[in-house]
């Protein structure tokens, strides 16, 4: 039986493309075995995110007031100009595996530039957001030592004799631990697709890709979009909820 | 190799008493480490994989020796050390735990057995992802680095487990640092292995061949793999939120800095109980292949085998809290985990009932590997029915952190995981090697090892039963004659496996040629040559039941098994009518 369709197959099949990996049929098995690899990876990605989030919801549910807060240090403007550009990222992410498809080399190197740009656009805005915080000591641990004149001034309008001291014994340090752990970690993972993304656009100025092998950059996009959705979840429960 | 002949009978039912390997192997058609090092070849890397974990093996025996050394002896107020200092007798049972677990027990047999065996069982010529697989492994040397680097630099000693606060309340250790770092990477290792595995399965089974048509042992391969992948990454951020926490002096799990302790272990059992499973079931699959094998009778209950192994596997994710009966979790949780945890043991059952039916009736071939088998079957019922009085949680209270809990565990993962990996080594080390081990040493060792082994866990239910606490260097008088057979136990288990090791590197010289089925098994990496060629099969395998022994009939001792001729021809004319 298996002879059969073996045979079957080298008759309609031309030969073996140059893309095709010695252990695999054809292109189709080849690109599929890599997708369903890039699924179960994200799959582990969420896992691993998991365990910050269930620290998040445990503190929170411990420190419901620090967290209530600590919320107005983040700038939810900030926050939000970096969710558009990454939602534009991840538009021009799935736009780059299009142009892939239908092989319009100059249209998918615009898009994975385009998505590069807004990643490394997230990551400017991210500084900004971290050197402020460092700068007025909005730390984590131990570390935290905000003066009072550098709280957030929505914070000293609802709660006028809120002072950098009270905050530090209620042990803000923990909410910026988190903080730092869960965009710290999301950032790392913005870099890291960075860093695939001029790899791809290199691999794409070779012309490497065509209609029938483009697994890598639709592989690359599942992952980029993982790392948006992370990101969609962490503004809200850091920058919006009080 | 043998005579350097080159050709082989290409009907392989025809051809005299005379097996003729293939002259050009996978081990020899590349040559040079280098070659090694970056290969892609699955074999290759699995070989490599057995040889490090082995490696492992005797690393973590070798502490085993020394803290039962210690233990020999009860030790006097006045003369507290029999070898060691309390100090190190810590040290000793932490790198123990920790070596056999992360370096030894998890990878031990989906990596080394699985990377050889899961793509020739499916007729395949490598993983699906080949260089993920050998990102794998640089990931496993990685990780063991940093291990010896916890040697080099003075050892650890807060159990195999890292838990705060036995971790904390010090400045900041490197040792435990690299632990940390250790059991990050090789997470990682393990992960991509499991992934790679099921992609394999999903999309390189060969036509005609459906997920029930597989033989069992990737069937347990599969349910591993799923809790690998989605497991392992909680412990990869319990782990990496330690490293953090240490170096910046934040509190997440230290109390010292406002962090939750408890916490930590939810995290910690939340992957390290699915990776008790991730040791036993693929233990578990080499076990049905043995046991059907040396039965020669099809496998009973093949799908209740394969989805128990399912099930284990999603059980396994929400029994977590079994391990902190004791550790202030609420009792109403107390109460869902302990039943919960009783649930799992059915699947358990279920493959034992289903082994001994297979055994029911067969003809039964006391081979090396079959006797690793029963062995398996009897000290897993025994590590099996003693969790489920961990389970209940009155018990639980008197028997927590004591022998009784070592004695447990010991029963399943020394007793069934190292036998079922022993086991797996003696059924496949023909294929992987060309090479025939001897016998009579096998069954000798095997003896040893059944024997060391209960001498050595038994007496510990009772010492736990009657009191002693775990993880002490020293102990009451009345608990002498325990700790005494148990040493006694222990040594005898060290000698099987150091037998082992020096027949079985003995066979890699002066072993007789292997055919390639010396078993009569009926999966399909016994179509292949021993040692299978570079891309596995020369001509593509018949797809076939893993378990259908009446289609191959036993020639001579230099030929094995063939294929019945009819077998053969049936096939080829069902391919032309197909076509
Ligand atoms: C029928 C199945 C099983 C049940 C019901 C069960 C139950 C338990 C329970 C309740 C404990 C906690 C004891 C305590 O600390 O107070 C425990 C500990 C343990 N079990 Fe099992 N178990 C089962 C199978 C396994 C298997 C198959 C393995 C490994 C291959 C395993 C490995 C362990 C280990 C390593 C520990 C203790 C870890 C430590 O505290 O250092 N168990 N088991
Ligand atoms: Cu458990």
């Amino acid at each position: 039986m298996s002879t059969a369709t073996d045979n079957h197959a080298s008759q309609t099949l031309p030969a073996r493309p140059k893309e095709l990996a010695m252990h695999f049929d054809n292109l189709h098995q080849q690109f599929h075995s890599g997708k369903l690899g890039m699924w179960l990876f994200l799959g582990q990605e969420l896992l691993f995110f998991c365990g910050l989030f269930t620290a998040y919801a445990v503190y929170r549910g411990n420190h419901q007031d620090l967290f209530h807060y600590c919320h107005w240090f983040l700038d939810w403007k900030l926050g939000a100009v970096n969710t558009v550009v990454l939602l534009v990222s991840s538009l021009t992410a799935a736009w780059s595996v299009r142009c892939a498809q239908l092989e319009q080399r100059t249209g998918l190197l615009i898009t994975l530039a385009l998505t590069f740009i807004c990643a490394g656009a997230f990551m400017v805005v991210k500084y900004f957001e971290y050197t402020h915080k460092l700068h007025i000591g909005a730390t984590w641990g131990g570390s935290f030592s905000v003066a009072t004149e550098d709280l957030p001034a929505q914070l000293l309008e609802r709660y006028p004799d809120m002072t950098g001291e009270k905050l530090k014994t209620m042990g803000a340090g923990t909410f910026f631990a988190i903080y730092f752990c869960m965009t710290g970690l999301h950032g790392i993972h913005v870099l890291v697709g960075m860093g695939i993304y001029i790899w791809l656009f290199i691999r794409a100025l070779k012309g490497h890709f065509n209609r029938r092998y483009y697994g890598a950059v639709d592989n690359v996009a599942l992952y980029w979009h993982i790392v948006d959705i992370i990101w969609i979840f962490l503004f809200p429960m850091l920058y919006l909820i009080g | 190799m043998a005579g350097g002949v080159v050709e082989k009978p290409a009907d392989p039912a025809a051809g005299g008493d005379v097996y003729r390997p293939l002259a050009v192997n996978y081990i020899n058609k590349f040559k040079g480490i280098g070659n090694w090092l970056i290969t892609l070849d699955h074999k290759r890397i699995g070989i490599m994989y057995l040889g490090a974990v082995t490696f492992a093996l005797l690393l973590g025996g070798l502490f085993a020796i020394l803290l039962r050394t210690e233990l020999l002896f009860p030790g006097t107020a006045a003369n507290p050390e029999v070898i060691a200092s309390n100090d190190w007798y810590n040290k000793f049972f932490t790198l123990h735990g920790a070596v056999m677990v992360f370096l030894f027990i998890i990878p031990g047999i989906p990596a080394s057995m699985g990377n050889f065996i899961l793509p020739m069982q499916l007729g395949a010529k490598d993983l699906a992802l080949p260089r993920v697989n050998l990102m794998s492994l640089w990931l496993y040397w990685i990780g063991t680095v940093f291990f010896i680097g916890v040697l080099v630099l003075g050892g650890l000693d807060t159990g195999w487990t890292l838990y705060p606060p036995y971790s904390s309340g010090r400045d900041v250790q490197l040792t435990l640092i690299f632990a940390y770092t250790a059991v990050f990477i090789l997470g990682f290792s393990s992960i991509l292995t499991g992934l790679n595995f099921i992609v394999t399965m999903h999309k390189l089974r060969p036509p005609g061949m459906g997920m029930y048509d597989m033989p069992l042992f990737l069937w347990a391969l599969y349910a591993t793999s799923l809790i690998q992948v989605l497991a392992t990454p909680v412990i990869g951020i319990t782990l990496g939120l330690s490293i953090v926490e240490h170096l910046f002096k934040i509190g997440i799990f230290l109390p010292e800095y406002g962090g939750d302790p408890v916490m930590y272990q939810h995290f910690f059992w939340f992957y390290s109980h699915p990776a008790v499973y991730i040791m036993v079931l693929p233990a578990m699959g080499v076990q049905s292949e043995i046991i059907a094998t040396f039965s020669r009778k099809h496998v009973f209950g093949y799908k209740a085998i394969a989805w128990s192994s399912i099930a284990i596997a999603a059980i396994g994710f929400i029994v977590w809290g079994h391990h902190m009966f004791v550790s202030g979790q609420s009792p109403t949780a107390g109460i869902i985990f302990s039943f919960l945890t009783f649930l799992v043991a059915i699947p358990s059952a279920i493959k034992v009932f289903n082994w001994v039916a297979t055994l029911y009736k067969g003809s039964i071939d006391l081979k090396t590997p079959m006797i690793y088998g029963l062995n398996f079957i009897y000290l897993f019922g025994v590590g099996g029915l003693t969790g489920l009085f961990l389970a209940s949680t009155a018990n639980n209270v008197h028997l927590h952190d004591t022998y009784f809990v070592i004695a447990h565990f010991h029963m399943v993962m020394v007793g069934s995981v190292l036998n079922a990996f022993l086991g797996g080594v003696h059924l496949w080390w023909p294929k992987m090697t060309g090479r025939m081990y001897s016998e009579f040493w096998g069954r000798i060792a095997a003896i040893f090892v059944f024997l060391g082994f209960n001498l050595a866990f038994m007496p510990q239910f009772v010492a736990g039963t009657r009191g002693m606490p775990r993880r002490y260097a020293n102990y009451l008088d009345e608990f002498t004659i325990f700790h005494q057979l148990s040493t006694i136990g222990a040594y005898l288990l060290g000698l099987g496996v150091v037998i082992q090791v020096t027949y079985l590197i003995h066979s890699l010289f002066k072993g007789k040629q292997a055919p390639p089925n010396p078993w009569g098994a009926s999966s399909l990496e016994w179509q292949s040559d021993s040692p299978p060629d570079h891309h596995n099969f020369t001509a593509k395998p018949i797809v076939m039941g893993p378990y259908d022994y009446e289609n191959w009939e036993y020639v001579s001792e230099n030929r094995g098994w063939v294929l019945k001729r009819e077998v053969v021809e049936t096939r080829k004319t069902l391919a032309k009518a197909d076509h």
